[in-house]
């Protein structure tokens, strides 16, 4: 059984020109697949479907057998603990620490007044330093945010995205802010996760060699289209010029 | 090509300086202000200012009641300007676009804001003067009413800038909107806030004296009683205090501001 099936999902931000258009495509429990495809192809946009932060125009959404679209409210807010999200820009609070950033991502399982008052369990806490530990970064827990280094606060945002215990991430070019050595320790740790916990991940992401390397599956995105789905090996240059159109490719692997 | 910019420039550059220089013949000319006689008055207004403006012994004997009223005017600002914040937090959550409710309640607060920072706090003074008459109340409600207009737009802009990213994020953990407002808007542009606070505070203490002249209260009273009186020694003493006052207030927040930031 799949754990996230689109089925002819559109997508409008202003009723007139299609950002998405007719997407089907559904993702196994523990794959790791990404999403490639020109700036403006609707890459975000697409995993901003899938958690509702964008509300779809028509199709569907079906996310461990809920229909994500016809959700409200607490069902939503529900539904959101279970997708933990990584961005380009990390997202982080830059004033608070990196021990409180985690704890963020326990938020949503909080009522208003415990979140409020920062009720966070020993277990929670615990938990919050273990992921810290693994992703290298337990020595930084009670510095600002703002005084980490990109890959450093990157790795913040996925023990943010870690600690809701969440079945999906959803990582928005996790790496498009990051130099060659941070973005590796990115993508090796985002890997493990799949690898390790067994948590399905989707990653935008716009070096098309990264999600060669990384992924059990690649989706390539034109136009708000899906122009191919299929695993590296099927990704040829012929269909890599196809999602790119072919000027842009000599550009982007420069 | 570039040097065809910088001709530009310069041609847009002298033509904004003619037209500088014939509005200020003009509004000159209209007013009837001549700079000729302005400039003659000036060595006559200085002497006038080292003669009477001096600050004797006899005018120290006033230095606590004026001390008195000053610190009244001081609190009164403060307390406007604190009590303008907190219903300005208000208004600037729901007025920005980061954490706005609805459309509805924020365009509310903007237009709350607008309203009340377009009107100047002397003409808010003057309008509650008629309504609640020559008494503190008046002068703190027309501090209040002016503060709550610039700080809730102030407020907008802090939020907007500091939280938009992290308010994204907290929403996708499925935190709800109090928890984004608390965790992470909030901690997030404080000291901005705190910031914009401490210069309302500022300048209301200045707008106070004047305000206080309008409605009979606080140090704009006493200046304005010993004005007409034609006391000017006292005159100068209490525009030497505010002075004073104003430069401590403004030392005592750029000092916090170092601290918060
Ligand atoms: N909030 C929004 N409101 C209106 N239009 C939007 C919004 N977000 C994105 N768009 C438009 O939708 C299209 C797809 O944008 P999207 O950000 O999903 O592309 P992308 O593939 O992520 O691009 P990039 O690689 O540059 O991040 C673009 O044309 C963009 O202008
Ligand atoms: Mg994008």
């Amino acid at each position: 059984m799949a754990l996230l099936q689109i089925a002819r999902l559109s997508k409008s931000y202003d009723n007139e020109t299609k950002v998405l258009k007719d997407i089907s495509f559904s993702v196994k429990a523990g794959e790791f697949v990404s999403i490639i495809g020109p700036s403006g192809a609707g890459k975000s946009t697409l995993l901003r479907c899938v958690n509702q932060m964008v509300p779809i125009s028509s199709g569907e959404v079906i996310f461990d057998n809920a229909p994500v679209t016809q959700l409200k409210k607490r069902a939503l807010r529900q539904l959101r603990t279970n997708i933990g999200m990584v961005f380009q820009h990390y997202n982080l609070v830059p004033r608070l620490t990196v021990i409180e950033n985690v704890l963020h991502g326990r938020l949503g399982y909080k009522t208003t007044l415990q979140g409020i008052m920062s009720r966070f369990t020993e277990k929670e806490k615990e938990q919050a330093f273990y992921l810290l530990r693994k992703l290298g970064i337990e020595e930084h827990a009670y510095k600002r945010c703002d005084q980490l280094s990109g890959g450093q606060q990157q790795r913040v945002g996925i023990a943010r995205a870690l600690i809701q215990g969440p079945k999906l991430v959803l990582c928005d070019e996790p790496i498009a802010s990051l130099d060659p050595n941070s973005s590796k320790i990115i993508m090796d740790h985002l890997k493990s996760i799949t690898s390790e916990l067994g948590i399905t991940c989707l990653v935008n992401l716009h070096q098309v060699e990264v999600a060669q390397q990384y992924s059990d599956r690649i989706i390539g995105l034109n136009q708000g289209e899906v122009v191919f789905d299929g695993t590296n090996y099927q990704l040829t240059e012929e269909k890599t010029n196809r999602i790119y159109g072919t000027e842009m490719r000599e550009l982007i692997t420069v | 090509m570039s040097e065809k910019v910088m001709q530009k420039r310069k041609w847009q550059m002298t033509i904004a300086l003619i037209i500088i220089i014939a509005i200020t013949y003009l509004s000159a000319a209209i007013t009837k202000f001549n700079f000729i006689d302005g400039l003659v008055a000036f060595p006559e207004a200085i002497g006038w200012m080292f003669s009477n403006l001096l600050i004797t012994q006899e005018s120290l004997e006033k230095l606590p009641t004026i001390l008195d009223k000053l610190v009244e005017t001081i609190f009164m600002s403060i307390a406007a300007t604190t009590t303008a914040a907190v219903v300005s937090i208000f208004l600037g959550i729901m007025g920005s676009k980061t954490t706005s409710i609805n459309g509805f309640l924020s365009t509310f607060a903007r237009f709350i804001a607008s309203v009340s920072r377009n009107i100047p706090v002397v003409a808010w003074a003057l309008i509650l003067l008629l309504s609640f008459g020559q008494n503190s109340l008046t002068g703190y409600l027309a501090l209040f009413v002016g503060t709550v207009g610039f700080l809730t737009r102030a407020f907008i802009e802090s939020i907007d800038e500091a939280s938009h990213s992290a308010v994204e994020a907290l929403t996708a953990t499925g935190a709800t909107y109090f928890h984004i407002v608390n965790k992470a808007v909030i901690p997030q542009s404080l000291p901005q806030m705190i910031s914009w606070i401490l210069f309302m505070i500022e300048t209301n203490i200045r707008s106070a004296t004047l305000v206080g002249i309008l409605t009979g209260t606080g140090i704009g009273y006493t200046f304005d009683m010993y004005y007409k009186s034609m006391n000017y020694n006292v005159v100068a003493l209490v525009t030497f205090s505010i002075v004073i006052a104003v430069i401590i207030i403004e030392l005592m927040s750029n000092y916090i501001r170092k601290v918060i930031m």
